[in-house]
């Protein structure tokens, strides 16, 4: 406490010393902000896990599997990640509306058939710097950075991996004489053994097709057709084929099922949201799909799974469609490093072993494919080791031509399978097809 | 609704009145009382649907893709419109079933009316039941509908097939006819409890001497529907026609979720193609200009409903 006599005499030196003082501090705070920003990408004393809020916006196919890893990351982190979980069907509408206001979340995942088209339209921000920092960065898939690049950058990593491919119900083969380690290798098989399945009655069905469903016939059909060397659309996405001897054998198959009543009849108004569930019900013998239903095969208890890839109709080759989604960070976040903390999380060994291949999903790295849950069940490896077969395709238009259930592929599905004239079907689809790509530019 | 009222406003003027006169409100002061209890109602109108139809007028003349921004090409969006066959097939689909929905909710609602309207035990019972399906939301009742029929785990095949009626399912939205009579049977069981309630309330508007003088003259039930009903009725039937035309022609919810336009695009209506040319295919432009077409149409039918419908009545 000064006297009295100090603050009486030295007033003048008192207010010099205070503005001293806070010359003295503006400077050290100002020396300090000089430090902190700069150039981005190599500041080592900022830590992005600073307790920042930040929004996610996922589709509902990756509900749970994104919720793990939200969890996690905020229980073990300062930052909190806001996860909203869209349905599927909304998901376009949503963030085509957010992005025409600018109110994008800070991490938006999508599905990989419609990034190229938000990469086009520059609704992320480029983390080329940021993915080629990283240590493995040679071995995140390589398909889904591909889908996320546009004209030389990288826009987004892998969220979800998942591979399309044919799964079985060994009860049922046992059950009809079949070999329940010998899963079907060509399109005569599955229609032999389909007959078979069928024939144990109970409303059992040998296959399940989802008859109205467009992202379900890209998923499992365009495999067939890679497999048998056939592109039904072209690397840079601007080229339909459809109209050829192949898709004649596909879509022939599938019709012949139809007609000889092997998948049951509410196949024909299925649009893929309840695709699963007469196979996980025991009921149906062989059923196209993918990896997303792993976790819930393994938590059923009415039969043993089994699982072979998609084959091209003689069998010589197999393939399948590598899917899933992607996530970025969004053009209007103002917290790039934080949500940059978040993906780059996601992608490193222990969150891809511990949370993601833990649960049956498959690792976004290639170089864990083996690990201790993926390698420890030989049908969840089988289907790890067959992305080396697989594809991604490209297409701006993709959603409103492929997806869309009034859209031109929906139309070719059903009117190849369940109209009059199968030929007819493919050469309109075609046309229609081809003429949306041209139209997209 | 908004009723405007003027009122006396007391120790407002000026000069001290004389004694045992009331006080006014001088003329000049009532129109700007009005206009402000006028206000905000009229800005919320501004705000809220002139605005966004400036908007929407502006979007059909650009090229507007969702994601990017917009821009102005003049008349295009409307040529296109009629290149575009799903718009003109979802046209003459929404008419054809504005058409058949009217004419079977009238129907319906008449028979309803017939049983609710009676001193019968039950009657009322009976009208709250009719009503009920009303209060679910469209949305909601098309998603419960999507469950109900579905071929394996759907109500009404369970039901059917335990009374014999049918040997398998019947697949209700498998073919165009079948989805279009599911379509109908959803749009009766939840709308025709509204038609009913106006008709009752119609219905007993009519004073009951009319109807006991025509019987005194010997009148058939048939003359008594013909003379006193159906005339009685028109202002109510006038209503009923203009509500449920309107409805009918901008039904979306329902063709949204229980068929998705499907079997086959065979159930696509205006504002579905509308709703999926905004957001399937990302062209704002092109879906403004068919808002802005249905915006048109939509007054002409009205316009021409309220003018017949009111002519009858004057004569």
């Amino acid at each position: 406490m000064a006297s009295g006599n100090d603050r009486a005499v030295r007033p003048g030196i008192q207010r010099h010393r205070f503005i001293g003082l806070l010359a003295v501090v503006s400077a050290a705070t100002l020396a300090v902000a000089g430090c902190n920003s700069g150039s981005g990408g190599q500041t080592t004393n900022t830590n992005p896990d600073d307790g920042t809020q930040l929004t996610m916006w996922v589709r509902s196919a990756t509900d749970e599997f994104s919720k793990r890893l939200v969890d996690a990351y905020n229980a073990s982190h300062q930052n909190k990640v806001n996860l909203t979980v869209i349905p599927n069907d909304n998901y376009l509408t949503k963030v085509g509306t957010a992005a025409g206001s600018r109110s994008l979340p800070d991490i938006l995942a999508s599905d990989v058939v419609y990034t190229p088209n938000y990469t086009k339209q520059g609704l992320f921000q480029d983390i080329s710097a940021e993915i080629k920092a990283l240590p493995y960065s040679s071995s995140v898939a390589k398909s889904h950075l591909d889908v996320a690049s546009y004209q030389g950058k990288t826009f987004a990593v892998p969220h979800k991996l998942d591979s399309s491919v044919l799964f079985y119900n060994k009860n049922l083969f046992k059950q009809a004489n079949l070999d329940p380690e010998k899963p079907p290798k060509n399109f005569a098989e599955i229609l032999d053994y389909a007959r078979k399945i069928t024939a144990l009655g109970n409303g059992i069905t040998g296959f399940d097709i989802a008859g109205s469903c467009g992202g379900c016939g890209v998923y499992t059909l365009f495999p067939y057709a890679w497999a048998a060397g056939v592109k039904p659309l072209s690397d840079d996405g601007k080229k339909a084929d459809f109209n050829n001897d192949t898709f004649k054998q596909i879509f022939g198959l599938y019709k012949q099922l139809t007609d000889e009543k092997l998948v049951d009849s509410s196949d024909k108004t299925q649009d893929g949201s309840t695709w699963p569930n007469n196979f996980l019900a025991g009921k149906v013998g062989m059923l196209p799909l993918g990896s997303p239903i792993v976790g819930a095969l393994n938590d059923q208890k009415i039969f043993e799974w089994g699982v072979t890839a998609l084959m091209a109709p003689d069998g010589s080759k197999t393939s399948t469609f590598i899917g899933g989604d992607v996530a970025g960070i969004s053009v209007n976040s103002t917290h790039k490093a934080q949500a940059w903390d978040f993906l780059k999380w996601t992608l490193e060994e222990t969150q891809q072993v511990e949370i993601i291949s833990k649960n049956g999903d498959l690792p976004g790295r290639t170089d864990l494919s083996g690990n201790k849950y993926t390698g420890a069940d030989p049908r969840t490896k089988f289907i790890a080791d067959g992305l080396k077969n697989g594809v991604t395709p490209f297409a701006l238009p993709f959603g409103d031509l492929f997806n869309n259930p009034n859209g031109p592929w929906v139309e070719t599905i059903r009117g190849a399978i369940y109209g009059p004239d199968l030929n007819k079907a493919l050469a309109d689809g075609q046309e229609k097809i081809q003429k949306g790509l041209d139209q997209a530019g | 609704m908004v009723s405007v009222t003027t009122t006396r406003v007391e120790a407002d003027t000026s000069a001290p009145a004389p004694a045992g006169r009331k006080f006014r409100v001088p003329a000049t002061r009532r129109p700007r009382n009005g206009m402000l209890f006028v206000a905000p109602t009229a800005v919320i109108v501004v705000a809220l649907f002139l605005v966004p139809l400036a908007i929407l007028v502006y979007m059909s003349f650009t090229d507007w893709p969702l994601l990017a921004g917009p821009t102005p090409n003049g008349l295009k969006n409307y040529t296109d419109l009629l290149e575009d066959d799903q718009f003109l097939g979802a046209i003459i689909f929404t008419i054809i079933y504005t058409i058949v929905t009217t004419i079977v909710l009238f129907a319906v609602a008449f028979v309803l009316v017939a049983i609710v309207n009676s001193p019968r035990r039950g009657s009322r019972f009976y009208r709250t039941a009719f009503f009920l399906p009303y209060v679910v939301g469209t949305a909601a009742a098309s998603s419960m509908w999507w469950v109900d029929v579905h071929d394996r785990f759907g109500i009404f095949n369970q039901v059917l097939q335990a009374v014999g009626l049918t040997d398998g399912p019947v697949g209700f939205i498998e073919t165009p006819n079948k989805a279009f009579f599911t379509i109908i049977a959803l749009v009766v069981w939840k709308f025709i409890g509204f038609q009913m309630i106006v008709l009752l309330v119609g219905l007993q508007s009519i004073p009951a001497q009319l109807y006991e003088a025509a019987l005194v003259d010997g009148a058939t039930t048939w003359q008594r529907l013909r003379y006193i009903t159906i005339p009685g009725l028109r202002p109510t039937l006038a209503l009923l026609t203009v509500l449920s035309v309107t409805g009918s022609l901008l039904a979306f919810d329902q063709f949204f979720v229980l068929t998705h336009g499907g079997p086959d695009n065979s159930t696509v209506t205006v504002v579905l193609a509308l709703y999926n040319k905004a957001f399937q295919s990302f062209r704002l432009g092109n879906a403004a200009a068919e808002a802005v077409v249905l915006l048109i149409a939509l007054i002409v039918v009205n316009a021409l409903q309220l003018f017949l419908l009111r002519r009858r009545e004057t004569r």
